[in-house]
């Protein structure tokens, strides 16, 4: 495990936090969908249209958002919820709000120190392509790429310093 | 005790749908589902309901897990129901505090069915 003050002693340091990201996705995956993610292989570029966010305030400070397309989407309320994916309908955008809810929490749990000292805000799911997000001009990003059932998938985390 | 009725408390109704199809996965029947958003819609179902098991979320709006189990011993129809918290809150002060507000179990999420059984038959094995 890193400790907070380290990691957030330097823009640099945050790059230590990659792996501890990769894990919490992983797992989370693997645990409520019951699927493994796989590296990217480079053939699948990701143009996300639809994207869920996760707010982290406290001694850690930044957004966690994942984007991915809606069949992926479909197919995460699919494994949570034990439906087909063409029914997953309303649900499919909560469901995705609870998956990056459950990698933000896991992802603060895996550093020492941080878990009292970080809250999460509600979920925030975000449909289309045409936008852009702006982070405060001191922020570090950190961003790890999965492939999820063969769909690509990027999960990032832009940090205040 | 196979047949149990449960009470699920999260404001995520897509985490509730989980929390129970994770039940039903553990090898109970479940006779009775009541959900509730929050603590204090929660307490409002116990008034008029009997269940043999909660399972509750901590972070939720209007009244949060912790606050709920709290005040569970002064409802009549609960106050010897074992709460189990699910929760995404996962430091040693957070289990700390929820186990001494009275919560008899916790379960972090991400979790897998296999975990809810571990954390919930014992109980429910005591209770009958």
């Amino acid at each position: 495990m890193n400790s907070t003050s380290e990691a957030l002693a330097g823009g640099t340091a945050h790059q230590n936090w990659i792996p501890l990201l990769e894990v919490a996705s992983q797992e989370v995956f693997e645990l409520m969908l019951g699927c493994k993610l796989t590296p990217p292989d480079g053939a699948n570029e990701l143009r996300p249209d639809i994207t869920a966010m996760v707010g982290l305030a406290g001694q850690l400070c930044g957004v966690l958002s994942i984007g991915c397309d809606h069949k992926s989407v479909a197919l995460m309320a699919s494994k949570m919820l034990g439906i087909d994916a063409d029914q997953a309908g309303p649900e499919m955008c909560d469901a995705f709000g609870e998956v990056c809810n459950m990698v933000a929490g896991n992802f603060k749990n895996k550093i020492a120190g941080l878990g009292d000292g970080c809250m999460l805000s509600v979920p925030t799911v975000i449909t289309g392509t045409e936008y852009d997000l702006h982070s405060l001009t001191n922020t570090a990003r950190l961003e790890v790429k999965f492939l999820f059932e063969g769909l690509p998938m990027t999960i990032s985390l832009e940090v205040n310093n | 005790m196979n047949s149990i009725r449960a009470l699920i408390v999260d404001d995520s109704s897509v985490m509730r749908k989980i929390v129970e199809r994770s039940l039903v996965q553990a090898g109970l029947e479940l006779v009775a589902v009541f959900g509730a958003g929050n603590g204090a819609e929660a307490l409002g179902i116990l008034a008029s309901n009997q269940v043999d098991l909660i399972l509750c979320d901590i972070n939720m709006p209007v009244m949060d897990g912790l606050e709920f189990v709290k005040q569970l011993p002064a409802v009549a129809n609960a106050k010897d129901v074992p709460v189990v918290m699910i929760t995404t809150e996962g430091s040693e002060a957070h289990v700390v505090q929820a186990l001494s507000a009275g919560a008899r179990g916790y379960i972090r999420k991400p979790f897998t069915p296999d975990q809810v059984k571990e954390h919930v038959i014992p109980l429910l094995a005591v209770k009958a």
